[in-house]
């Protein structure tokens, strides 16, 4: 039972990630698997800090007078410190990925994935036939 | 937003504290939640928020984008020069004890608020270019579809 | 009672998901991130991580959700109806996810202070922290001095980022065509 309660946590926090997991590749539509990205972020970051949480312990921050209370737990600050700066780096990157679906649109008018794959392999089967005599048959 | 006569004012009235606020979360991290990071994210807030309701035009009027794309790399700078002038101290790379011998804490105490100011900085302009580009490409979707 | 509060939360943030995953009006689900967003900022302050907290409710229910809403703005507003339903991304998950659940069974249990996370590193930063450097946040103190080094490359990765995305949509490339065009 201890053992169920104690992991429970980390199952939930699984569970989460792979619906996030899901909507990126099941769904065909950019955005959508940006967000479904962000949610599978969200969620490792949850796992992450749950590791550092301890019983009956606190947040890592002193009084100011610097007077420490030898009987006060205090939770572990490292995984604070790499998630604080994960997730400024994580928008940093998710306003990359939203600035390429941008110019997706431009270039082909869509953001649905199977579109954008047809238009492609439109766009190849006409390089090929131009090009496939010059490429001796093979292109 | 033009017609927005709530949300315009509501704005005026919101900017002010919001920059209030970041600058209080930049230099009390050290005493309470905060620090960089999260103060240039709350700084570029502000601007988002005046550009949203006001216009774009109006936004770059106050905080150029020349002005925005410098400030991204002189925070970088900021934080790496630090790095340097410790290095120039004698002593390692981001050593901020060198800066005060006789009083190490003091040194810690000094890089700390130099390095994050450095942080703040790159954060908000990073955010606020990304802005800028994001709300300069002519839109697909006009006002009155939303 | 703190569990009751996390499992609340993680009640609400599975059925924030869920919705994410059903809707196709991309305007609620840009919003519905936004609220999973400040939820999982509430699930950090019980976790004891305030600073995190605080990061991630400024970032992900205020920047992110405005710049989505702005490629929205760019794009388009719908999702087009789903394909027809294949079995083989949920395959893919539920492996995935029972790999990473056996993977957890040999992790300690949540909250024990004994955990090998706490023991070393961690105990070090909280004793030396005070004499080392005295600043009452030891999130800040670790950030900015003890991993100077981390965090400068963040700062870096961050500027890369918007490098990059001026680069493709800053219209700086569009601007100096227009200058040549002009002085020819």
């Amino acid at each position: 039972m201890e053992f169920i309660l104690g992991h429970l946590n980390y199952w939930l926090f699984i569970v989460l990630m792979m619906i996030g997991f899901y909507i990126v590749v099941a769904r065909g539509n950019y955005i959508k698997k940006i967000v479904g990205l962000n949610v599978f972020q969200a969620s490792v970051f949850m796992f992450y800090i749950s590791i550092g949480k301890v019983d009956g312990g606190t947040a890592p921050i002193f009084p100011t007078d610097m007077n420490i209370d030898p009987n006060v737990v205090y939770s572990n600050p490292l995984p604070h410190v790499l998630i604080l700066t994960a997730i400024v780096v994580g928008i940093a990157t998710t306003s990359l990925g939203l600035a390429l679906i941008v110019r997706i649109r431009e270039e082909f008018g869509t953001i649905e994935e199977d579109e954008i794959l047809e238009i492609e392999s439109k766009l190849q089967a006409e390089e090929n036939s131009a090009e496939g005599p010059a490429m001796g048959g093979r292109a | 937003m033009r017609h927005h006569l709530l949300l315009r004012v509501i704005t005026k009235l919101l900017v002010g504290p919001i920059l209030l606020f970041a600058l209080y979360v930049q230099f009390h991290g050290d005493y309470s939640p905060g620090g960089g990071f999260q103060a240039g994210v709350i700084f570029a807030v502000a601007f988002i928020l005046f550009g949203i309701v006001f216009g774009l035009a109006k936004v770059k009027q106050v905080f150029p984008p020349w002005l925005v794309h410098k400030l991204a790399a002189l925070g970088v700078l900021i934080y790496a020069g630090t790095g340097v002038y410790s290095l120039m101290l004698g002593s390692t790379y981001l050593n901020y004890s060198a800066f005060t011998p006789a009083h190490p804490e003091h040194g810690q105490h000094w890089g700390i608020l130099v390095v994050e100011l450095g942080v703040g900085v790159t954060v908000a302009a990073v955010m606020v270019a990304i802005y800028y580009a994001f709300a300069a490409r002519p839109p697909v979707i006009h006002d009155e579809e939303w | 009672m703190e569990l009751f509060i996390i499992l609340t939360l993680f009640f609400m943030l599975v059925v924030t998901a869920i919705a994410i995953l059903m809707m196709r009006h991309l305007f609620a689900v840009v919003m519905l991130s936004g609220v999973f967003s400040l939820l999982s900022a509430l699930l950090f302050v019980t976790l004891d991580a305030v600073d995190v907290a605080f990061t991630e409710a400024a970032v992900g229910a205020g920047i992110s959700t405005v710049l989505m809403l702005g490629t929205m703005a760019l794009t388009s507003r719908n999702e087009k109806m789903p394909r027809d339903f294949s079995p083989i991304p949920l395959l893919v998950v539920i492996a995935t996810g029972s790999v990473l659940i056996y993977g957890t069974l040999d992790m300690p249990i949540f909250g024990s202070p004994t955990s090998p996370a706490l023991s070393h590193l961690a105990t070090a930063y909280l004793t030396q922290s005070p004499h080392d450097i005295g600043v009452p946040n030891v999130v800040t103190a670790i950030l900015a001095s003890y991993r100077g080094y981390d965090t400068l490359g963040e700062t870096v990765v961050v500027f890369t980022a918007c490098v990059g995305v001026l680069i493709l949509i800053g219209g700086l490339a569009r601007r100096r065509r227009k200058d040549e065009e002009g002085t020819n």
